[in-house]
């Protein structure tokens, strides 16, 4: 038999529907897998009584004929995510000890449909990185670093902030995960780990019981190591939730029957910009073997404009430092998480955030609490959400000449942990081709394309419309099919 | 603009986060790094350009304004560092 851990969701649920094994079985597998990799430090807190105890709930609805669309299938979960009584972190230390009296939505939503928690995935701290550096808890280590298990010739970064999600399911710990993406959370990490992962449109998961970041932006999605599997996890994940004032009230499509490989006639566009300078030849190959695959397959590739691009990285920070500042208030020490004392009431809040957030969500905390201070709220802030409407009116202007977009996920793949570490500048750059989703609140999937010189994994990304993963999903299968992305990292448990 | 020291940590007191005064210098360095960086945001043209306040064109959406949840105060008090008599406990604020 296929090592249960190598499957496919679609197959795994093939296999457990046709009684080649259990979901115990299937949940055992991952389990191990999970013990394993434990030297990628993906995981911040593992939960394999309560993954048994959930496969084996999944058995008896299976034989009762009352399986859901997830039902059995092991995932981590990015610890951002609050779960009922267990330790939800954001990979901060101002957090520790929390444990949730509720369950977020979306993950309630997973196991209402039958999926299976093997533990809290490692991610950057409440979500702000794009290397999984800044966790409380340790760096994530990329399965696809050269060398050895703990005996890496180079440790190269999985990505951020859902770093451990990729990691995990990278590594074959876990069959999907879920993500967050804020800035290209989701994608960035996706793309520098080989696997598939979508930010679908603002509105479509709901954020109730996410830690939040910068709630104008933040999206959840799922990671996964097929488009298929991505279809099925995103279906479960998706849905209209009161709870979440965003939400959209909406039918969620079965988007796995969008996936029907037929594109022909689909205008394809290419924005101009999205060629930065100083972008590596082989991002740019490989997009070029993008275009032609789509065009190939029937679809018609044509140039589009999205002028205000390059503004789109400085408007992000300040709009999502700003929300973060606001929203990171809450952390003073006194409804949970670690407090540190003081002499006064004010002092106990500044010594409970002083140790408790790490260097990058301070870093953060403090430029938006100065862009929104008096007197520069108009200079900063209020120009930048000007920019972001009209970096909106871009994408609506080309959408009125394309059906999707077609742009590299990130100027570069995984570099090493120590890289671009000393200039905070540096490390944004990463975000360049993704921020501009979430500016606009488009959907955007991220989807190996090949591997580069280094022999490491590069990422193609789709832009939909609004409230068209459809399209995603049906172009990013047959990216799938002509890129036959068969590689596996060096590390699989 | 610049940030010097003082402004810094005026910033931080508004946050309230304790930052170590040998810290400053080199938080100085660093956020003004980033105000430079988004300082080319001034050359767009946003003269009759709405600020954006929602991604998608939707309204709020209303409900009755009555109470939904809650009755499980120690639900609520769980995670809290200090609590007393069914409250959230903090450091002496009257004298």
């Amino acid at each position: 038999m296929t090592q249960l851990t190598h499957l496919t969701m679609a197959d795994a649920l093939q296999g457990l529907a046709e009684k080649q094994f259990t979901a115990v079985e299937l949940t055992e597998a991952h389990i191990r897998a999970m013990e394993k990799a434990r030297p990628l430090n993906a995981f911040i807190t593992e939960t394999p009584d309560q993954a048994l105890e959930m496969a084996k709930a999944s058995d008896a609805r299976r034989a009762k004929g009352e399986a859901g669309p997830m039902d059995g299938l092991p995932i981590a979960v990015k610890d951002l995510f609050c779960t009922k009584d267990v330790l939800t972190t954001a990979a901060s230390h101002i957090l520790d000890g929390f444990q949730p009296r509720y369950e977020s939505t979306v993950t309630s939503n997973l196991w209402r449909d039958g999926a299976v928690m093997l533990g809290k995935v490692n991610l950057d701290e409440f979500a702000m990185g794009s290397a999984n550096i800044t966790s409380y808890y340790g760096d994530v280590i990329n399965p696809w670093s050269p060398g050895e298990p703990g005996n890496w010739s180079r440790k190269l970064v999985p990505g951020g902030s859902s770093g451990g999600s990729a990691a995990a399911v990278a590594a074959r710990v876990a069959l999907g995960a879920t993500g967050t993406d804020t800035g290209g959370s989701i994608r960035q990490p996706a793309a520098f780990t080989g696997i598939v992962g979508i930010k679908p449109t603002y509105g479509r998961c709901s954020r109730w019981g996410v830690v939040a970041f910068a709630s104008s932006l933040d999206q959840a999605g799922p990671m996964t190591r097929t488009v298929r599997d991505s279809a099925i996890m995103l279906r479960s994940m998706c849905g209209f939730d009161p709870k979440d004032s965003t939400s959209v009230d909406m039918l969620v499509p079965d988007f796995e029957k969008a996936l029907t490989g037929d594109i022909r006639g689909l205008r394809v566009g290419i924005p101009k910009e999205y060629r930065v300078d100083g972008m590596p030849a082989e991002i740019e190959e490989m997009w070029q073997k993008g275009i032609e695959w789509l065009r190939g397959a029937g679809a018609v590739p044509v140039e589009i404009s999205l002028p205000h691009t390059k503004y789109a990285l400085p408007a992000y920070y300040i709009v999502a430092p700003a929300e973060a500042s606001s929203n990171l208030a809450r952390y003073d020490g006194v409804r949970y998480g670690l407090r540190v004392d003081g002499n006064s009431l004010s002092e106990m809040y500044e010594n409970t955030r002083g140790e408790g957030f790490g260097k990058e969500v301070r870093r953060r905390i403090l430029i938006g609490t100065y862009v929104l201070s008096a007197g520069y709220y108009d200079a900063y802030y209020l120009q930048a959400q000007k920019v972001r409407t009209r970096i909106k009116w871009d994408f609506d202007q080309a959408f009125e000449r394309c059906d999707v977009i077609l742009t590299p996920t990130a100027p570069s793949g995984a570099f090493a942990i120590g890289e671009k570490m000393d200039d905070p500048i540096q490390m944004y750059l990463n975000d360049v081709f993704t921020v501009p989703v979430n500016l606009a609140g488009l959907p955007g999937m991220s989807l190996p394309a090949g591997l580069g010189a280094d022999g490491l994994p590069l990422g193609l990304q789709l832009i939909g419309k609004p409230f068209d993963e459809e399209t995603l999903f049906r172009v990013g299968g047959v990216i799938e099919q002509a890129a036959q992305f068969t590689a596996t990292p060096p590390f699989m448990a | 603009m610049s940030l010097d020291k003082a402004t810094v940590a005026k910033i931080a007191h508004l946050a309230r986060i304790k930052v170590p005064e040998e810290e400053l210098d080199h938080l100085a360095g660093e956020l003004n790094n980033i105000l430079s960086f988004v300082e080319q945001l001034n050359e767009v043209d946003t003269g009759n350009v709405p600020p954006m306040t929602s991604v998608a064109a939707q309204k709020l959406r209303r409900r009755k304004d009555e109470v939904t949840d809650g009755g499980y105060p120690q639900d609520v008090l769980k995670n809290g560092p200090e609590t007393a008599e069914g409250y959230f406990a903090v450091p002496k604020v009257v004298e």
